[in-house]
């Protein structure tokens, strides 16, 4: 009860729509030709290595990485690049990509063999070569985030709280084994002693299978999470699994860290992607992507090689249902993910949905006066009180916004979700924090 | 295959709660307390509730009509401001009082100030309470139910000549005693708040935190917990604050707000009930609740996750 005076940080009953969880994995036959893009992670792009007209196998590097903040792009199929050019992605940015044309044999690069690792340093080494990146939605590089060593606790995020998504949950399904390996690593070689997989409670299989697998494992456990959307956020993870909160501003006067407080925090997938690549040697070149919605003709998890477009992906899953009328192509979940103009875009290492949603599906409702219910404070993950930070920012006040702390939202949605106004609240949170954080820049008003 | 696809910002999905949605669980939750005023005052009640209810939404669709403003009757919040004036309202009350009541809620207080969402007290709060001051003789001219033959049937029980020990539970409970319409059954108005926190429209905080306070303070003040009891469940005290106080637009928006407001709004009954010369106080209490709302939202504000200690004590002045 003191807790919910201090902030109600209820999060938002999202519906959880989670149909393809019992299907197994469906492996994408390989399309006629992939692209590539080189900014595919947080950080600086990777420089392409490859040039119009070369012949390129799974796992050969054709893009490498820039500086430490950087990661290495592989190529996911055999083939001939087609055309080293720029192109707009998905976010609107623009980034040079490699287009290739598969041969559809899918040789597999002789270079590709299991790293040597023996230390930190040769574990950091081996994750930027692989190119690995937080595949869970963030695409933040990992060698980046495991490089802190003030790290006493690894979080496994297994949470996948966004509705419609089952690929974490497949891969614990299909792959435990290289989770349980993967983890391994990461704890023996960063000196880890302590790891939680945060898992939400309605997934119980796989809490059973991982209870079970981490059994007699020293130092390893698993937490149910509270079926309430956004248990995946990094700091709500943090503070849901080990009680410490991450705090507002780190040490370095830049924005607090989970490594401020000893937690490293790894997507599921991430872990056992790092697990096959110490076994196989092979890059980060596939992306297991949930495609779903009332638009598309078989729901299921696809098995795309990266750079797959859009396009070939809902092809590979009997393509959109007969009389429904396309609405929305949001890539990612429906509460964090974005809208695509057009199915011209590649699947990159961080995506993991495809949602199709039919014009029904895609209206929004028309807003009206906000009646200060104060819904949006309840579901907010944070504690945040968006109806009050809203109505700083629409009177630009630099300082109400500085108390209100806008810049903690984590724009999980949660509060658009919630209002029964239908207001547009976390887009205009979202306005409000870059317009804080401008201001902020430009010296504090 | 995507000849017009939408772009929108996230998040792509939206719950189903509407306005619309929480007023009409305010309509249902209310039904109890009209069947009860029906039952116990006579089927004039009904018609009371009826009118003022057409004259709320009514006044409402004018002035958007005239203003050339979107139409918000659909929002249902102008029957809910009705239903509750009507159910502050003895029975015997002319209609066309009671239409005054209604304009004074709804056109001044609700739309003058910006419609829903705007108003800074609850309108049909401060309907009562020009009622109240405007016709005081018509307001307090209670009709008394037939069944009630006790020692209340001379005035409300709050009227200091009556002597509360004396006055039978079961007729308190149920309502069998001089009154507004909605606010002497004590059950109907607990069936409401019932349905209030089962259809998750409102938190119990505001409500319980207001009954506790005052119930605390009344029980301390006379010595007697079982007459401490009664006077909470005469008077206005209960009906506010399940139906009153509770309002979105008038009332603070986080947890710590709430309490912080109850336990002025419970205060401020006790308060004028025991030391002002009314006998029932919940009326301007719950009015000065409203007013003090944004400072109980500065005071209530909630500890984001991540909050630095040191900007904490900077900022703690408020939080006495």
């Amino acid at each position: 009860m003191f807790k919910s005076l201090k902030r109600s940080a209820k999060g938002a009953e999202v519906p959880h729509g989670k149909a393809t969880a019992g299907q197994p994995t469906v492996q994408m036959p390989v399309p006629e030709h992939v692209v590539i893009p080189m900014s595919m992670h947080i950080g600086a792009p990777a420089e392409p290595v490859v040039k119009k007209g070369d012949a390129v196998l799974v796992g050969t590097l054709i893009g490498q990485a820039k500086g430490f903040v950087s990661a290495n792009v592989h190529s996911s199929v055999s083939g001939t690049v087609l055309d080293v050019a720029p192109m707009r992605m998905v976010n609107g940015a623009m980034t040079t990509a490699v287009a290739i044309k598969t041969d559809g044999s899918q040789t597999v690069d002789p270079a590709c063999v299991p790293p040597t690792v023996t230390d930190k340093a040769s574990l950091l080494a081996a994750i930027q070569a692989c190119g690995l990146v937080g595949v869970g939605g963030a695409g933040f590089p990992t060698h980046v985030k495991l490089a802190a060593d003030t790290i006493d606790t690894l979080l496994i995020n297994a949470a996948e709280c966004e509705p419609y998504l089952t690929t974490d949950c497949r891969e614990m399904l299909e792959c435990s084994d290289t989770i349980i390996s993967g983890i391994q690593a990461v704890m023996q070689y960063c000196e880890i002693p302590k790891c939680i997989i945060g898992i939400e409670r309605n997934k119980p299989e796989c809490i059973d299978l991982m209870c079970s697998l981490v059994r007699g494992m020293q130092g390893v456990s698993v937490k149910p999470l509270p079926m309430r959307y956004p248990q995946g956020a990094e700091k709500t993870l943090v503070e849901t699994c080990t009680g410490r909160e991450v705090p507002q501003t780190g040490p370095s006067g830049k924005p607090g860290l989970p490594a401020d407080v000893g937690c490293v925090i790894m997507n599921v997938t991430t872990v056992s992607t790092l697990g096959k690549y110490l076994k196989t040697g092979l890059p980060l070149t596939t992306k297991r992507v949930t495609v779903e919605g009332d638009a598309i003709a078989k729901p299921q998890n696809v098995e795309a090689p990266i750079g797959t477009l859009y396009r070939d992906l809902i092809e590979a899953c009997g393509g959109i249902k007969p009389g429904v009328e396309l609405g929305k192509i949001i890539f990612g979940g429906p509460m964090m993910g974005g809208a695509a103009p057009s199915a011209d875009f590649p699947v990159l290492k961080q995506n993991n949905g495809l949602l199709l949603f039919s014009k029904q599906a895609a209206a929004l409702p028309e807003p009206s006066a906000c009646i200060r219910c104060g819904r949006c404070i309840d579901a907010c993950p944070m504690g945040l009180e968006p109806v009050a930070t809203v109505e700083a920012f629409n009177n630009k006040d630099f300082d109400a916004l500085k108390v209100h702390c806008v810049d903690l939202c984590v724009a999980c949605g949660s509060c658009s979700y919630a209002c029964p106004a239908k207001r547009p609240v976390s887009q205009t949170m979202a306005l409000a924090k870059a317009w804080y954080l401008g201001e902020l820049r430009k010296g504090g008003k | 295959m995507e000849e017009r696809l939408l772009v929108t910002a996230s998040p792509h999905i939206r719950d189903h709660s509407t306005t619309r949605g929480l007023m009409g669980y305010v309509v249902i939750a209310l039904l109890p307390c009209v069947l009860a005023s029906a039952l116990i005052f006579g089927l004039r009640a009904l018609l009371l509730v009826a009118v003022t209810a057409f004259a709320c939404v009514a006044f409402e669709y004018l002035y958007e009509v005239l203003l050339h403003k979107p139409n918000t009757v659909g929002d249902l919040s102008a029957v809910v401001t009705g239903i509750i004036l009507a159910l502050n309202m003895p029975v015997g009350m002319p209609l066309w009082i009671a239409v005054v009541g209604a304009f004074v809620a709804i056109v001044i207080t609700k739309q003058l100030f910006g419609g829903l969402g705007y108003n800074f007290a609850n309108p049909a709060l401060v309907g009562r309470i020009v009622l109240f001051l405007g016709f005081t003789t018509r307001m307090t001219a209670y009709v008394y139910p037939d069944m009630a033959v006790d020692a209340l049937a001379s005035a409300t029980p709050l009227n200091p000549n009556v002597d509360l020990s004396a006055v039978s539970f079961m007729d308190m409970f149920l309502g069998l005693h001089g009154g507004m319409l909605g606010e002497t059954c004590i059950l109907a108005i607990l069936a409401g708040f019932a349905i209030l926190l089962a259809t998750g429209t409102i938190q119990a905080t505001i409500p319980v935190s207001i009954v506790a306070t005052a119930y605390i303070l009344t029980a301390l003040y006379t010595g007697d917990p079982y007459v401490a009891l009664l006077e909470c469940m005469g008077g206005g005290l209960l009906f506010g604050a399940v139906f009153m106080a509770t309002d979105y637009v008038t009332s603070p928006f986080t947890t710590k707000g709430k309490l912080f407001y109850g336990i002025f709004i419970g205060l401020l009954t006790f308060l004028i009930r025991h030391f002002a010369s009314m006998n029932e106080g919940m009326s301007f209490a719950i009015l000065l609740g409203n007013l003090m709302v944004p400072w109980f939202n500065v005071w209530g504000r909630q500890v984001p996750l991540g909050y630095q200690k040191a900007k904490k004590a900077k900022q703690k002045g408020g939080d006495a």
